[in-house]
C-alpha cells in the first residue's frame, strides 16, 4: 500500500523535476541570452495559438494520468478487504483508545500482526481528530457522530508512529501513539494475555442488559426487526428508500431511531442518545454483526436474510446480494 | 525624459495637495486610501510576521519549551487570519489595485470614492477588534475555525475574531464590487476590453471572486457565532448537526480565496516582465482568459481541502479532476511569462528580480499542488508540514514577492523617489534564498510524517535537522522582508527625485508626473494604441502623446 | 480643468459627480454597483439555504413538524404587505419620473408604512415562538410534537431546534435587512422631500427601489420554504 503511495509521489517528483528544470532553465537561458543590449530592440511576437494548444492540451494529458493512478491508489486505500480483523478506535481529547474485536482494549497503542488486513471503525468523543501513520501512507479523519473507517495492511514488523492529524485543542501534539506489528506467534502471545472476552459478547451483553431484546426478537413477534443476519444487507425503509445496514446505521438506529423506520414497524423505540457511550455502542455494531451469517464482515456472500415484522405485510429486503 | 535634479517647487500632487491627519482620513482620492492600506497592511504583516517568528523559534527544539502548547495553538491561529484575512487578501488589490487601477483605465477616479474610503475604515474596525481579541487572550481554533471545535470545546475568543474576519469580508467585498464597476463603466474612450493592461484583467477576475465568495465565509462566521454563543447545534452532532456541513461552506470561500491572494500578483509580474523585456506579453488573450478561467473553476474545487475528511470517494473523484482543471491556466500562463523573454531586452532591475523570483516560487508551488491534487498521495501528506510548505510557496513565494515586485516597480510613480537600486537587488537576493531555505524542508518535513499545528516534537526528534534549517531560512527571510521597509522609507526623504517614468513603462498610469495630480489625468486621454507598446516607446516616438481634449 | 467630452454649455447638474464625465455614466456606474451588491447578498443568504437545503432533506418529518407550528396566516399577511410594498416602490419611482411629487412622496411613506407593517407582525410572530419555548437555547421545548401525518411518531427535538434556529437567523437576517431598507427610504423620503429627484435625476430612488425588491423577493422565497413545509 505504501509502495503504491510512494512509487506515485516518485513519478510525480519526476514531472515536477523535469517541469521545474524545464522553466529555470528556459527563464535563465532567455535572462543571460537575450539581455538588453543598445542598438538590438526586442521583437514583438504576438503569440502562437498552437502553441498555447499544445501547452494546454499536454500538461492537461499528463494531469490526467496522475489523477487516474491518484484514483486508484486512493480507491484501493478506502476499501477494506473483506475478512479484514477488525479494530474499533474511540479518539478523545486528547488519546486514542482501541479495541479488538477479540476484546483486546489498548490506549495510545495498536498491536496488530504483520501481513494481515486491519480495519479500523472509528468514531470520535468531542471534536474531529485524524488516525495518521505515515509509514503507513495512511490517514483518516475521526468524527464524532459517526463512524469512518479506514484499513491497512503491515508487512514489516516494528513499531511505527501513530498521530493525530486533525487539530483538536490544547494537547493536539501529545495524541500520539504507535503501532506495533508483530510476528504472527507474538502476536498470539500477547493477544492471550488477559482479555475480557469478544467485543461482540460484551454487546450481548449490554444488548440484553438494555432491554433491547424485548423488542428485538429472534422470532417475527417482536416490535422491532429481527437483527439475524441484518448487518450488510439492504433495509427497505418506511419512506421506500432502501439503504444498507452498515455501521454507521446501527449507531444511528440505537442514537436516533426515529430517522429511519423499517417498513411495516412502528416508530416506538426510544432512542438511547447520552445512555449509552462510544465503547457501548462499539460493542453493540460488534454484537449485531455477529448475528449475520458470515460473522464480522457483514456477510455479503452469505444466504439473504428476511426481515418479516410482526404486523403488517411480510417483509423482504428489495434485493439479495 | 528624466531629469535628475529635485526641482526648486514642487509641482502640486494628490500628496501636497492637502495637508493634515483630517485630509488623509477623510479622503476620497484612491491614491491616498491606496496609502491609507499600506500602511495598516504593513503593519499587520508585521505582527504575523512576529507571531511566525515565535514558532519558528519553538520549532527549533523537538520540545515545547519555549511557550505552553496554548499559546502556540493561538501563535499558529492568529497568524494565519492575520497573514490572510488582514495582509494578503488586501495587499495588492487594496494598494496597487487602488492606485493603479483607475489610472490605467483612465479614470479620474474609481466609481465610488466614498465606498472605497468605507472599505478602508471597515477594515480598521475589524483590525482594530482582531488587535484587541489578541491582546486579550487570542483564539487557539486554527485559521480554519473546524466545529465542534471552534464552537463548543475551545475556550478562547471564537467569537471575537469570527467577527473580526467577518468584518473585514465587507472591506473586501466594496473593493471588488468597486474594481468591477469601475472597470466596466469608466474606461477611457478608445480603451478597449483588448487594450487592457492584464493587471486589470488579473483584478477584475480577482474581483469576481471577491463578490462571490467573500458572504459565503460571511454567512459561515456567522453560524459558527451564533453557535457558540446560543449553543444551537447546526455543526455539532450532539445536537444533531454536521460538522461536515462547517467544512464545505467554509472551504466554499476559502478555496476562491487563495485565488485572490494569487491573481494579482500574477497581474503585477505580467506588467513587470512586459516592461523589463521591452515586449507585449506573449499571449495577450490567452493571459486575459486564464484569469477568468482560474476565477471560475476555483469555485469548483473547494472539497479537495477534504479529501480524508470523511466525503464519499465519488465526491472526492470529482474533487481531484477539477482541481487538475484548475491547474491548466495556471501553466499556462507561467508558459506565456516565459516565452515573453525570449528575443526581449531584459534588464534586471529589483522589480523583475522580483517577477525571476516569483517565477521560479510560484511553478514550484504549483506543481506541489499537483501532489496534492493526486487522492493518493494527498492522503498521506494533507495536514502534514507538505501543505504548509505548499501553500506559503504560493503565497510568499508568488504573491508576496509579486506585491513586492510591484512595490519596487510602482513606488516612483507613488512617492516621486526612487529607492537605492543596489539595496534593493540585495533584497530580492536575500528574499529568494531565504524563502527556500525556510520552505524546502518543509516538504521533506511533511512526506516524512510532521503533522503541522504541533508545538512538541520530542517523539520525533528525526524531525529537528529540517526544523533547524527552516528557522534558519526564516530569519534570513525576515532580513530581505525588513530591508525594503527601512529603505523605502528612507527614499521618501532621501530618495533621488523620479522622472515621470523612469522605465519608460507601457501603460497611462505613467502617462502621469511622479507622483501623479489628484484627479490623475489633466486632460481625459483618449486611447488608440494596443496595450505594451514597447516597439513605439523604444523607437524613440516619444511617450504616446495624449489626445488633447 | 477635469471636462467631460461633452459640450461646455452643460448645465452642471449638482448631482454630477466630478469623477464621472456624463450622467448616464454615473447613473449606469450606479446602477451596475446595486446589482453587482445585490449578487453579494444573494450569495450571503445562499449559504443559509444550503444549510437549510441539506437539513431539510436530512431530517424532513421534523422539519415539517416544525415548520407546522409556525403561523402561516401572519407569514401569508407578511408577504402580502411586502409585495403591495414593492408596489408603492414602483409607483414612487414613476412618480419621480413624470414629476408627480405628491405620488413620489406619498407612495415613499406608504413603503415605510408597509415596511413598519412588516416588522411588527414579524414582532408578534417571534413573540409567539417564544411563549411557545420554540427559542433555540437552554428554553427549548420540542417535545412530544407529532410528525405530520404519522401520529404516532414523536418529531426529534434536536432537529426541530435546527429548524428553528435557522428559522430565526434566516427571518432575523432577512428583518435586518428590512431595517437598514426603512433607513435607506427614511434618507430617500428626505432627500425627495427637500427636492432633489426630477425626471432627470432619481437616481437613488432606483438603487434604493432595487435593494427594496431584493428584500422582498429574499422573502417570497423564505415564506414558502419555512412555512409551507408539506402543507397540504
Amino acid at each position: 500500500m505504501a509502495g503504491n503511495v510512494d512509487a506515485l509521489f516518485i513519478f510525480l517528483l519526476i514531472v515536477s523535476g523535469l517541469m521545474t528544470l524545464l522553466i529555470f532553465v528556459a527563464v535563465v537561458y532567455f535572462a543571460a541570452r537575450y539581455r538588453h543590449q543598445p542598438g538590438i530592440p526586442a521583437e514583438q511576437i504576438e503569440g502562437s495559438t498552437p502553441l498555447e494548444l499544445t501547452w494546454s492540451i499536454i500538461p492537461l494529458g499528463v494531469f490526467m494520468v496522475i489523477f487516474a493512478w491518484g484514483a486508484v491508489v486512493y480507491f484501493k486505500g478506502r476499501t477494506p478487504p473483506r475478512d479484514s480483523t477488525e479494530v474499533y478506535v474511540v479518539a478523545k481529547q486528547w488519546m486514542w483508545k482501541l479495541e479488538h474485536a477479540e476484546g483486546q482494549r489498548e490506549i495510545n497503542e495498536l498491536h496488530v500482526p504483520v501481513g494481515r488486513d486491519v480495519k479500523l471503525i472509528m468514531t470520535s468523543q468531542d471534536v474531529i481528530h485524524s488516525f495518521f501513520v505515515p509509514a503507513f501512507r495512511m490517514k483518516q479523519d475521526v468524527l464524532p457522530g459517526r463512524y469512518t473507517v479506514a484499513w491497512f495492511r503491515a508487512i514489516k514488523p516494528g513499531t511505527y508512529h501513530l498521530f493525530c492529524a486533525e487539530y483538536c485543542g490544547t494537547q493536539h501534539s501529545g495524541m500520539i501513539g504507535s503501532i506495533v506489528v508483530m510476528e504472527p506467534a507474538q502476536y498470539e502471545a500477547w493477544m492471550s494475555g488477559g482479555t475480557t472476552g469478544p467485543l461482540s459478547a460484551s454487546g450481548e451483553k449490554i444488548f440484553s442488559e438494555l432491554g433491547c431484546q424485548t423488542c428485538h426478537r429472534s422470532d417475527t413477534q417482536g416490535r422491532g426487526p429481527n437483527l439475524q443476519g441484518v448487518f450488510g444487507k439492504p433495509v427497505l425503509l418506511e419512506d421506500g428508500r432502501t439503504v444498507t445496514a452498515d455501521e454507521n446505521y446501527v449507531r444511528e438506529s440505537i442514537l436516533d431511531p426515529g430517522a429511519k423506520i423499517v417498513k411495516g414497524f412502528k416508530p416506538v423505540m426510544p432512542t438511547f442518545q447520552g445512555l449509552v457511550s462510544e465503547e457501548q455502542l462499539n460493542a453493540l455494531v460488534a454484537y449485531v454483526k455477529s448475528l449475520s451469517q458470515s460473522g464480522q464482515n457483514g456477510g455479503e456472500t452469505a444466504k439473504p436474510a428476511t426481515v418479516v415484522p410482526s404486523q403488517g405485510p411480510a417483509n423482504r429486503p428489495s434485493k439479495g446480494k | 525624459m528624466a531629469t535628475a535634479i529635485a526641482q526648486p517647487v514642487e509641482r502640486e500632487n494628490y500628496l501636497n495637495k492637502h495637508y493634515g491627519v483630517g485630509s488623509w482620513l477623510l479622503t476620497t482620492d484612491h491614491k491616498r486610501i491606496a496609502l491609507l492600506y499600506l500602511a495598516s497592511i504593513t503593519f499587520f504583516f508585521f505582527i504575523g510576521g512576529f507571531f511566525a517568528l515565535l514558532i519558528r523559534l519553538e520549532l527549533l527544539t523537538p520540545a515545547g519549551d519555549l511557550v505552553q502548547a496554548d499559546t502556540y495553538n493561538k501563535l499558529f491561529t492568529m497568524h494565519g487570519q492575520v497573514m490572510i484575512f488582514f495582509f494578503l487578501i488586501p495587499s495588492i488589490p487594496a494598494v496597487l489595485g487602488n492606485f493603479l487601477v483607475p489610472m490605467m483605465i483612465g479614470a479620474k477616479d474609481l466609481a465610488f470614492p466614498k465606498i472605497n474610503l468605507l472599505s478602508w475604515y471597515i477594515y480598521a474596525i475589524a483590525g482594530i477588534l482582531m488587535l484587541h481579541c489578541m491582546l486579550t487572550g487570542g483564539v487557539d481554533t486554527g485559521w480554519t475555525f473546524y466545529t465542534p471545535f471552534s464552537t463548543a470545546f475551545s475556550n478562547t475568543k471564537v467569537i471575537e475574531a469570527g467577527l473580526a474576519i467577518f468584518i473585514s469580508g465587507f472591506s473586501s467585498i466594496l473593493t471588488g464590487l468597486n474594481f468591477i464597476v469601475t472597470i466596466h463603466r469608466m474606461r477611457a474612450p478608445g480603451m478597449t476590453w483588448s487594450r487592457l493592461p492584464l493587471f486589470i484583467w488579473a483584478h477584475y477576475a480577482t474581483s469576481i471572486i471577491q463578490i462571490l465568495g467573500t458572504p459565503v465565509v460571511a454567512i459561515t462566521l456567522v453560524l459558527v457565532v451564533a453557535e457558540r454563543a446560543l449553543h444551537l447545534g447546526i455543526f455539532d452532532p450532539k445536537l444533531g448537526g454536521d460538522p461536515l456541513l462547517f467544512q464545505h461552506l467554509f472551504w466554499f470561500y476559502s478555496h476562491p480565496a487563495v485565488y485572490i491572494m494569487i491573481l494579482p500578483s500574477m497581474g503585477v509580474v505580467t506588467e513587470i516582465i512586459a516592461c523589463f523585456s521591452r515586449k507585449r506579453i506573449f499571449g495577450y488573450s490567452f493571459v486575459a482568459l486564464s484569469s477568468i478561467a482560474i476565477a471560475v473553476f476555483g469555485f469548483l474545487v473547494w472539497a479537495h481541502h477534504m479529501f480524508v475528511a470523511g466525503i464519499s470517494v465519488y465526491a472526492a473523484l470529482v474533487f481531484s479532476i477539477l482541481s487538475y482543471a484548475v491547474a491548466v491556466p495556471s501553466a499556462v500562463k507561467v508558459f506565456n511569462w516565459t516565452a515573453t523573454l525570449y528575443k526581449g531586452s531584459i534588464r534586471y532591475d529589483a522589480p523583475m528580480l522580483y517577477a525571476f523570483g516569483f517565477l521560479g516560487l510560484f511553478t514550484m508551488g504549483g506543481l506541489t499542488g499537483l501532489f496534492l491534487s493526486a487522492l493518493g498521495i494527498n492522503v498521506h501528506v494533507t495536514d502534514t508540514y507538505f501543505v504548509i510548505a505548499h501553500f506559503h510557496y504560493i503565497m510568499v513565494g508568488g504573491a508576496l514577492m509579486g506585491y513586492l515586485g510591484g512595490m519596487h516597480f510602482w513606488w516612483p510613480k507613488i512617492t516621486g523617489r526612487l529607492y537605492p537600486e543596489g539595496w534593493a537587488r540585495l533584497a530580492a537576493l536575500i528574499v529568494f534564498v531565504g524563502f527556500n531555505l525556510t520552505f524546502f524542508p518543509q516538504f521533506i518535513l511533511g512526506y516524512l510524517g510532521m503533522p503541522r499545528r504541533y508545538y512538541d516534537y520530542s517523539h520525533m526528534p528525526e524531525f529537528q535537522v529540517l526544523n533547524v534549517l527552516s528557522t534558519a531560512g526564516a530569519t534570513v527571510l525576515g532580513v530581505g522582508y525588513l530591508l525594503p521597509m527601512m529603505y523605502f522609507l528612507w527614499s521618501m526623504r532621501y530618495g533621488k527625485p523620479a522622472p515621470d517614468n523612469p522605465w519608460r513603462a507601457a501603460g497611462l498610469e505613467w502617462q502621469t508626473p511622479s507622483p501623479p495630480p489628484t484627479f490623475n489625468f489633466e486632460t481625459e486621454p483618449v486611447v488608440t494604441w494596443e496595450a505594451y507598446n514597447y516597439d513605439e516607446i523604444d523607437k524613440g516616438h516619444k511617450e504616446v502623446p495624449q489626445v488633447v481634449g | 480643468m477635469a471636462v467631460s467630452s461633452s459640450s461646455h454649455e452643460d448645465v452642471h447638474n449638482p448631482a454630477l459627480l466630478h469623477h464621472f464625465a456624463t450622467e448616464e455614466q454615473q447613473r449606469d456606474a450606479s446602477n451596475l454597483g446595486m446589482w453587482i451588491f445585490l449578487g453579494t447578498e444573494v450569495m450571503f443568504f445562499g449559504g443559509l439555504f444550503c444549510a437549510y437545503l441539506i437539513y431539510r432533506l436530512l431530517y424532513f418529518p421534523d422539519f415539517a413538524a416544525a415548520s407546522r407550528t409556525i403561523d402561516a396566516a401572519l407569514g401569508g399577511t407578511n408577504t402580502a404587505v411586502l409585495i403591495c410594498s414593492s408596489l408603492t416602490v414602483v409607483l414612487a419611482i414613476w412618480g419621480a419620473q413624470t414629476a408627480r411629487r405628491g405620488v413620489m412622496i406619498g407612495c415613499l411613506i406608504l413603503t415605510m408604512v408597509f415596511g413598519l407593517a412588516f416588522l411588527g407582525i414579524k414582532g408578534v410572530e417571534y413573540k409567539q415562538k417564544f411563549d411557545e419555548h420554540h427559542v433555540p437555547g437552554p428554553s427549548f421545548n420540542f417535545e412530544n410534537v407529532p410528525v405530520p401525518g404519522h401520529p404516532d411518531q414523536m418529531a426529534n427535538p434536536r432537529h426541530a431546534q435546527i429548524f428553528f434556529s435557522l428559522y430565526f437567523i434566516m427571518t432575523g437576517l432577512h428583518a435586518l435587512h428590512m431595517i437598514v431598507g426603512l433607513g435607506i427610504f427614511t434618507w430617500l423620503l428626505w432627500a425627495a422631500w427637500k427636492g432633489r429627484f426630477t425626471p432627470e435625476y432619481h437616481t437613488p430612488l432606483e438603487v434604493g427601489g432595487l435593494y427594496w425588491h431584493f428584500v422582498d423577493i429574499v422573502w417570497i422565497y423564505l415564506f414558502p420554504l419555512l412555512y409551507l413545509i408539506d402543507r397540504h
